[in-house]
């Protein structure tokens, strides 16, 4: 289900890395770890709460590196692997830092059919980028959703938290201009 | 509410103080706030029509509700002038403020921001007398764009938690079961079980511990209908667990909702919140000596959770990945307990069935299909949005007499109905009853109640591949079936669609279609060759140019994909 992320999990783990993530992590932000080692003092005790701790925490850091995994491996008594596999099998659990802007657009049904698909090969034509990479300023990252749940509003697309709806090509293009201005604006 | 609610008389009491305080005002405007209206900017909608009143000196006297979905997606963002059931469509600050000025302060109908018949040529002011709406049966939508979502006084207003009342202080547990087994109730999530069945299961095991499980991880691509009943109506789904776990006997309920649907997350959670302190969750409900309630489990985006075992594991924390049964759920399922899952459609239906009885619900429907389903209309369809209707409507009636038919003058080709798991209907079978049974011998299925409908410039073969891309991409790869019978079946597809298709490939998907159906571990892969099967049924000729003379009818086929690149970037998606 997830083949590249479990290449850039496991694989990729570096013994050492891991084992400092038990006294914190050098260039990791300690402040994010100091919360999330609370948030697992108070999950830790409940049975099953491995999903809630890493919701939490990827909400806290942005999303789930290795030495965060092993992090909270330790803090709730599991092994590592127990940890990123659970990590890996759900999408929703990001193990590459996102872009400032995530661009979401819905691939379900409704959508496809009325031209997602279009607006797939629009956002790699204008960002240069695939689905699930980042631009190089850091400023979107580009998924494709199996379905929001907006078919009424196909072809939808989400940035963020902001569904768009019945969006063609010419209003992708207007979006991600305006989310450039904002940020030029800041 | 400062002490918590014991009797019926403090529902009553709580309504009667709502409905009063409602009838100082000249007007009530209720401003749809599903999910399709929010994107379509509602919140402008709703900041106008407050600031406008006020600037016309009408504050005191309109009263502005957010609701859930009203149903019509397609012209949001709507609302709903109270009296006269006047419906606004396709709303703007601009035409607020006309409706501000005509029809509030001076009540004249603004009659040409109204809804607009395509079908009769004019407009259709009054709710009451939209085609739309008339042929709908409201259970399970009772309450989604009829009130605030968020005001747990407004649901006890519209008789809310008196099912709870009756069932937890007059009738036994089994006489619920009985109750849910006299409506024929079935599960509306897929697989249409009968609930009172299961019910019965779960109530007949004995265990020290026992768990009551929403299913809202609502992940058929094309389905909306759980969602707009969490975000339109959540205190119905936290009743109907109250019930269930009342019926069974479990004192801890887990709603499982996807991480994809914020706003749900959101809306249910305040919704438990209220009803906490309420005191309708908690200890000693009603002073009946029961103890319930809920927490939220939050998925992480696998569509194979909505299996439940799967979702089981989901809820322990650990890979969602389905085992095979049995043990039953209702045998052995949560941390080992007996378990009842319900989906969130099924549990809204149930006070309503508490409330008004068994009885009552299978007047609607027809001989083994009882009540109503919620339907979700998507794709080439006027009006898409949801609906209720009574089970056994023709297929036809749901496209063309509610929902408009097909825009642009296209002509119709084919309705999907029941998403991946699911088949297609065409036009010679347009007139068979939606029905469990009716739909399984077309060889689709009722399904959660997906509907989407083609048109003429959708290519079979292609959907066929679609559909086949997104099992074997949310396949959890612990079968060999399904891990590879969906990625062979794909492959085989590909081929077809890009010109390379080469003569015995149908044959050969027929032969892994059986092969998978019958082999795979759970539903998904189970289920996962129906949308193939089903367009070979139907549109074998389809395949057959595409394979022999390289047409595809539609024209979707053979142009732009890139063969190489394009379902590479769609796999990348998981990271």
């Amino acid at each position: 289900m997830n083949n590249e992320s479990t290449g850039s999990g496991v694989k990729a783990m570096d013994v050492k890395t891991a084992a400092a993530a038990n006294k914190g992590c050098e260039g990791c932000n300690q402040e994010a770890f100091d919360k999330i080692g609370n948030i697992i003092d108070l999950y830790k005790d409940k049975e099953g709460s491995l999903i809630q701790v890493l919701h939490k925490a990827q909400e806290v850091y942005g999303y789930l590196p290795l030495e965060l995994q092993s992090f909270i491996a330790d803090g709730l008594g599991m092994s590592l692997s127990e940890v990123s596999g659970v990590v890996t099998f759900y999408p929703f659990f990001k193990t590459k830092p996102h872009g400032r802007h995530t661009i979401s657009i819905c691939m379900g049904t409704a959508c496809y059919v009325r031209g997602g698909k279009k607006l797939v090969d629009t956002i790699h034509e204008l960002l240069g980028i695939e689905v699930g990479e980042t631009t190089g300023d850091g400023m979107f990252t580009f998924m494709v959703e199996r379905c929001i749940g907006a078919c009424g509003l196909a072809p939808a697309i989400m940035v963020d938290d902001t569904v768009y709806r019945e969006v063609d090509e010419e209003m992708l293009a207007a979006i991600i201009e305006k989310y450039r201005k904002e940020e030029v604006s800041k | 509410m400062a002490e918590p609610i014991k009797t019926l008389k403090q529902l009553e009491d709580i309504k009667k103080e709502y409905l009063a305080a409602q009838e100082k005002y000249d007007y009530i405007v209720y401003v749809c706030g599903g999910a399709g209206c929010v994107a379509a900017s509602c919140e402008t909608v709703k900041n106008t029509l407050i600031a406008e009143a006020g600037k016309a000196g009408i504050g005191a006297k309109t009263l502005v509700i957010q609701t859930g979905c009203m149903g019509t997606c397609a012209i949001g963002p709507v609302m709903l002038v109270t009296p006269g059931n006047i419906f606004y469509t396709e709303l703007n600050a601009a035409k607020v403020k006309t409706i501000v000025s005509d029809h509030l302060v001076n009540g004249k109908v603004v009659e040409e921001y109204t809804y607009y018949d395509a079908a009769l040529e004019k407009h259709v002011p009054c709710m009451d007398d939209i085609n739309f709406f008339k042929k709908q049966v409201k259970i399970a939508l009772r309450n989604c764009g009829a009130m605030a979502y968020n005001d747990i006084a407004a649901y006890i207003a519209r008789d809310g938690y008196q099912a709870a009342c009756k069932a937890l202080t007059e009738l036994s547990p089994q006489k619920v079961v009985d109750e849910v087994k006299a409506s024929g109730l079935r599960g509306r999530g897929g697989a249409g079980f009968p609930t009172g069945i299961k019910w019965q299961a779960a109530h007949d095991q004995k265990a020290e511990q026992k768990y009551m499980v929403c299913n809202a991880d609502e992940g058929d691509p094309g389905a909306f209908m759980d969602r707009s009943i969490l975000d339109g109506d959540p205190h119905s789904v936290v009743e109907g667990m109250l019930l269930g776990g009342y019926a069974i006997g479990a004192s801890i309920g887990f709603i499982y909702i996807r991480a994809e649907y914020p706003v749900a997350v959101e809306r249910i959670s305040e919704a438990i919140d209220q009803a906490r302190k309420a005191g309708l969750l908690g200890k000693d409900i009603f002073g009946s000596g029961f103890d319930f309630d809920l927490e939220i489990r939050i998925g992480a985006g696998v569509y194979v959770c909505g299996e439940e075992t799967a979702l089981m594991a989901s809820i322990e924390g650990r890979r969602g990945e389905p085992r095979q049964k049995p043990p039953l759920p209702f045998q052995k399922g949560l941390f080992g307990c007996p378990t009842n899952i319900n989906n969130v459609e099924t549990l809204a239906n149930i006070p309503a069935i508490i409330k008004n009885g068994g009885k009552w619900y299978a007047q609607y429907g027809i001989e083994d299909s009882k009540g109503t389903k919620v339907f979700a209309l998507a794709g080439d369809v006027v009006m898409t949005g949801i609906v209720e209707v009574p089970i056994g409507m023709t297929m036809r009636e749901i496209i063309f007499d509610i929902c408009g038919g097909i825009p642009n003058g296209k002509k119709f080709k084919a309705v999907q109905s029941g998403g991946p798991s699911g088949g297609v209907v065409t036009e010679a079978d347009l007139d068979t009853p939606t029905d469990y049974k009716s739909l399984q011998q077309l060889g689709a299925i009722m399904g959660s109640g997906i509907l989407i409908v083609m048109n003429e410039d959708t290519c079979m073969v292609d959907s066929a591949r679609y559909f086949m891309e997104f099992t074997r991409e949310e396949s959890c790869g612990k079968c060999n079936a399904c891990r590879l019978g969906t990625k062979r079946m794909l492959e085989i597809l590909e081929r077809i669609v890009d010109g390379e298709g080469e003569e015995g490939d149908v044959e050969l998907l027929e032969e892994l279609c059986e092969v998978v159906a019958e082999t795979s571990l759970c539903g998904l892969g189970q289920t996962a060759p129906n949308a193939v099967m089903s367009t070979i049924r139907y549109f074998r000729d389809e395949y057959n140019e595409h394979i022999r003379d390289g047409i595809c009818r539609a024209g979707v086929c053979f142009t732009q994909r890139d063969k190489k690149a394009y379902p590479q970037r769609l796999r990348g998606r998981v990271l």
